[in-house]
C-alpha cells in the first residue's frame, strides 16, 4: 500500500500549523524590513551630519584644493599658531583639524602633515584627504619639472578588453561578477535551505521517538516510506514557507514606502551618490548597459535548469543524512556529534565557492570538488553560471543521484534500527553495525 | 481449529546477541495467547517480526495460511509497549491518520471512529490535543486505533498498563468482546493473573528459547502436583496431624480460615483417589476446606524459567 502522498500530507499540514512556523514565516519579514528601515535611518542619520573641518595651512600650498561638499565643509584658518588653532577646532566643535607644516626647502613629506581629532577619523575621511592633497602636490611637483599637467590629463587612456571565447561568445569583467553573484546567491540559498529545513526534518524524527509513536506507524508503513514523506513534506512546508517570505516581503516593502512615503530609492548613501553622477559620464552608463548584457549573456537556460536539478538533489542527499541523525540518537542535545561531519563538507563547498571558484572557475580544484557529491551541489552551481560543459554537469548529477540513493539506503537502515533504540546515544561504530542487522 | 499465525523456526540475531532461537509459536485462530517470559526474553523481537518491523535471519511466519507479506498490515493491530501519540496533533485527526495507514477510508474511519468515541465515552475529546490529555486518556485513545480497523489478529503488548483498575477492567472486557466477535488475540505481559483470566493457550519465551508452550489446561494438566489443600475441624488437631503424618506426605499450608482449624496440605501417590483421601478426612472430624491445588500461572512461569 502506498502510504507515501498520506504522509506527505500530515508532515506538511503539521509543520504548516505549528505556531512557531506561522509567526516565524510573517514575523521574520517583518523583522527584516525594520531591520532594513532602521539601517537606512542611521545612515541618513549619519549622513545629514556635516563635517568641519579646519585647515590650518602654514605652507600655502594647499589650502585652495578643498573644494565644499555636502557633508563637509572646510574652514581655512589664517595667522594662528597651532595651538591656537587646535583649541579653536575643540571650542567651536569641529571634526578635525588638519595642520601642514611651513616648509624649509619646498619638499613636503608625510611628516609636515598631521591630523588632529577628538575621535579617530574614519577611514575614508583621511583617504579623501590624502588624495586631494597628493593631486595636488603632484601637479606642483610635475610644474616645477616644467611638465604640462593638461598634457598629461588629455593622454590618459582609458582600456576595457573585449573577452571572447574561440565560439565567439563575448563575455567582460563585468560578465564575471555577474556570473559570480548569480552563482554565489545560488549555492548560498542551497546551503541556507538544507540547514534550515534539514534540522527541522531531524527534529520531527526526534519528536516521533521521543513521543513513542514510531513503533504503531512503523506497524503500518515502512520506515523508508515514512522517512520519504518527512523529507518530502518539510521541504513542501519550506517552500511555502519561501514563498509567502517573498511574497509578504514585497508587499510590505510597497506597503511601507507608500504609507511612510520613504521612498527607498532616495535613501541614497554617499555611494549611491557618486555613482548617479557617474552615471551621467557616457563612460559609465557603457557600464551599465554592460551590467544588462552581461545578464542575458549568462546561460541562463542552463542555470535555472542546473538549478533546479541540483538544489533538489543536493537538499534530499543532504536531508536524508538529517533523518539517519535524527534516528540515530534520542534527543537533541545527542546530535552535536554526528551534526559535525554534516556541516564541515556545507561550510567547505561554500568556501571553495567563493575563494577558489572566483580564482579559478575551471582549475583543479573547483572541478573535483563540483563532482564529490558533499560539495559538488553548491560549488557546481557556483561554476555554472562561469560555462561549465553539460557532460560534466550531467556527471556531476549522475554521482550525486547515485550517492542520494546510497544514502537513502543507508539512512533508511539506520532509520529502521535507531528509531526503535532508546536510551543509548549510539558511537559511530555501533551505526555500522545497525547497517548490518 | 486451525491456527491464524504459524511462527516456524524463528531465527534473529542483532550483531552477536542472539534475540531469537529457532522459536515456533503456532497461535489457534479465535484464541487468547499468552506470549510469556521474562524482560528480554525476546517476546518482543518475535511480535515485532509478525508486524514485519524486523525481518528474520531465517524461518518463516504465516498468517492466515499466506506468507506474511505487505498485505497483511492491515490484518495485524498492534498496540506496542513502548506506545505514544503525536502530542501537539487534534484527537479526531491523529486517529483519522493512524486508521488510513491501516487503509481505511477516510469516511470510513470515521464512522468507526464515532462508534468507539460513543462506546467508550471519549466523544468530546476529538479536537483536543494528546498533550491536554491524562496518560489513561490518550492509552483509551489509543486502544481504539489499534482496533478501528477490525483486524483479524490483535497483538496487545501490556495493554493495561497506565490504566486505573476499572478501565483496565473496561479494556479487558473489549478485548474478550472482540475475540467473541472473532478476533484472535495475542497477549504479551508480566502481569500473570490477567493471563489466568483471560488466555486459552501460552508461549513461554526464556533466553531467545521457547521452553514451554500449549493449551493453558493442557500445562496446567502437566503440572499438577496431587496436592490438596485441607483444613478440618476436630476435637484433637494434634493427635491427628500425627496420624496424617504417618499415613500421607503432609506439608504445611497457609491459607485464612475462620476457626482454629487443623490446615494442612497433603500430597497423594498415584495409587490414591481423592474421594479416598475425602472419605478418611470426614471420618475424622469436619472438613471445611478440601481444595486441590493447581498451579498458577505465576508458579508454573517460575518454576519452568529456574529450571531452565
Amino acid at each position: 500500500m502506498n502510504h507515501l502522498p498520506l504522509i506527505i500530507k500530515r508532515e506538511y499540514l503539521t509543520k504548516v500549523r505549528n505556531k512557531s512556523f506561522i509567526i516565524m514565516t510573517f514575523l521574520s519579514p517583518i523583522i527584516f524590513m525594520v531591520l532594513i528601515a532602521f539601517v537606512a535611518y542611521l545612515t541618513q542619520l549619519n549622513n545629514d551630519k556635516v563635517r568641519v573641518i579646519s585647515i590650518l595651512d602654514e605652507s600655502g600650498l594647499v589650502k585652495n584644493v578643498f573644494k565644499k561638499t555636502e557633508h563637509t565643509t572646510y574652514n581655512i584658518l589664517h595667522g594662528l599658531s597651532l595651538e591656537e588653532a587646535q583649541a579653536l577646532v575643540v571650542e567651536t566643535e569641529g571634526t578635525g583639524l588638519l595642520h601642514i607644516h611651513k616648509l624649509e626647502n619646498e619638499a613636503i613629506d608625510a611628516q609636515h602633515i598631521t591630523f588632529y581629532s577628538e575621535e579617530a577619523p574614519s577611514l575614508s575621511l583621511i583617504s579623501d584627504i590624502e588624495n586631494q592633497v597628493e593631486q595636488r602636490l603632484t601637479n606642483i611637483k610635475l610644474q616645477e619639472n616644467g611638465v604640462d599637467v593638461e598634457m598629461i590629463n588629455n593622454s590618459k587612456v582609458k582600456i576595457t578588453i573585449a573577452q571572447e571565447s574561440f565560439e565567439g561568445e563575448k563575455t567582460s569583467k563585468v560578465d564575471s561578477v555577474i556570473k559570480l553573484i548569480f552563482g554565489g546567491a545560488a549555492g548560498y540559498l542551497l546551503f541556507m535551505f538544507i540547514i534550515i529545513y534539514g534540522n527541522m526534518i531531524m527534529r520531527s524524527v526526534i519528536e516521533e521517538k521521543t513521543s513513542r509513536i514510531i513503533e504503531v506507524i512503523i506497524s503500518s508503513v515502512k520506515p523508508m516510506q515514512l522517512m520519504l514523506g518527512k523529507i518530502i513534506g518539510t521541504s513542501l512546508a519550506g517552500i511555502t514557507q519561501v514563498i509567502i517570505w517573498l511574497i509578504f516581503g514585497g508587499i510590505l516593502m510597497t506597503v511601507t514606502s507608500i504609507v511612510l512615503g520613504i521612498d527607498m530609492a532616495e535613501m541614497q548613501t554617499p555611494q549611491q551618490q557618486v555613482m548617479e553622477q557617474a552615471m551621467e559620464n557616457p563612460e559609465v552608463s557603457a557600464q551599465v548597459q554592460n551590467i544588462a548584457n552581461a545578464f542575458f549573456h549568462l546561460p541562463l537556460t542552463n542555470l535555472i535548469i542546473a538549478f533546479i536539478l541540483f538544489f533538489i538533489g543536493g537538499y534530499l542527499f543532504y536531508s536524508s543524512l538529517y533523518a539517519a541523525i535524527g534516528a540515530a540518537v534520542d534527543n537533541e542535545t545527542d546530535t552535536q556529534q554526528f551534526m559535525m561531519p554534516i556541516i564541515m563538507p556545507l561550510i567547505l563547498a561554500v568556501y571553495i565557492g567563493f575563494f577558489t571558484v572566483i580564482e579559478d572557475p575551471h582549475g583543479t580544484v573547483s572541478t573535483v570538488f563540483s563532482f564529490i557529491p558533499l560539495t559538488s551541489p553548491v560549488v557546481m552551481l557556483m561554476r555554472i553560471p562561469f560555462g561549465v560543459p553539460i557532460w560534466q554537469q550531467i556527471l556531476s548529477l549522475a554521482i550525486l543521484i547515485a550517492t542520494f540513493i546510497a544514502t537513502v539506503w543507508f539512512a533508511s537502515k539506520i532509520y529502521r534500527v535507531g528509531i526503535l533504540m532508546y536510551g543509548k546515544k549510539p558511537t559511530y561504530r555501533e551505526l555500522m553495525k545497525w547497517i548490518k542487522y | 481449529m486451525s491456527n491464524l499465525l504459524e511462527v516456524n523456526k524463528v531465527s534473529k540475531k542483532f550483531g552477536d546477541f542472539k534475540a531469537l532461537n529457532d522459536v515456533s509459536v503456532s497461535v489457534p485462530e479465535g484464541s487468547i495467547f499468552g506470549l510469556l517470559g521474562p524482560n528480554g526474553a525476546g517476546k518482543t523481537t518475535l511480535i515485532r517480526i509478525v508486524n514485519q518491523i524486523t525481518m528474520p535471519d531465517s524461518g518463516t511466519v504465516h498468517l492466515g495460511g499466506e506468507l506474511l507479506n505487505q498485505k497483511h498490515i492491515s490484518d495485524i493491530g498492534y498496540l506496542p509497549e513502548e506506545r505514544g501519540l503525536y502530542k501537539s496533533m487534534k484527537v479526531g485527526e491523529q486517529a483519522l491518520y493512524l486508521a488510513q495507514l491501516k487503509g481505511l477510508s477516510k469516511s470510513e474511519a470515521k464512522k468507526r471512529l464515532k462508534y468507539w468515541f460513543d462506546r467508550l465515552e471519549i466523544g468530546d475529546w476529538w479536537n483536543k490535543k494528546i498533550q491536554e490529555l491524562s496518560k489513561g486518556m490518550a492509552q483509551k485513545i489509543q486502544f481504539v486505533v489499534t482496533v478501528l480497523h477490525e483486524p483479524k489478529l490483535l497483538i496487545f503488548d501490556e495493554p493495561f498498563s497506565g490504566f486505573d483498575p476499572i478501565n483496565a477492567n473496561l479494556i479487558k472486557d473489549e478485548i474478550l468482546r472482540l475475540r467473541n466477535e472473532g478476533a484472535t488475540v495475542i497477549f504479551s505481559t508480566h502481569r500473570m493473573e490477567s493471563v489466568e483470566e483471560l488466555c486459552d493457550d501460552i508461549a513461554l519465551i526464556n533466553k531467545s528459547n521457547k521452553i514451554l508452550d500449549g493449551k493453558l489446561v493442557d500445562i496446567k494438566r502437566q503440572y499438577k502436583i496431587n496436592t490438596f489443600e485441607v483444613g478440618i475441624r476436630t476435637s484433637n488437631n494434634a493427635s491427628l496431624r500425627l496420624e496424617l503424618n504417618d499415613k500421607f506426605n503432609v506439608s504445611e499450608a497457609n491459607f485464612k480460615t475462620l476457626d482454629d482449624e487443623l490446615k494442612v496440605n497433603i500430597k497423594l501417590d498415584e495409587a490414591v483417589k481423592p474421594n479416598d483421601l475425602l472419605n478418611y478426612l470426614t471420618s475424622k472430624g469436619e472438613v471445611s476446606h478440601f481444595v486441590e491445588l493447581i498451579p498458577s500461572v505465576n508458579d508454573i512461569f517460575i518454576q519452568t524459567v529456574k529450571n531452565n
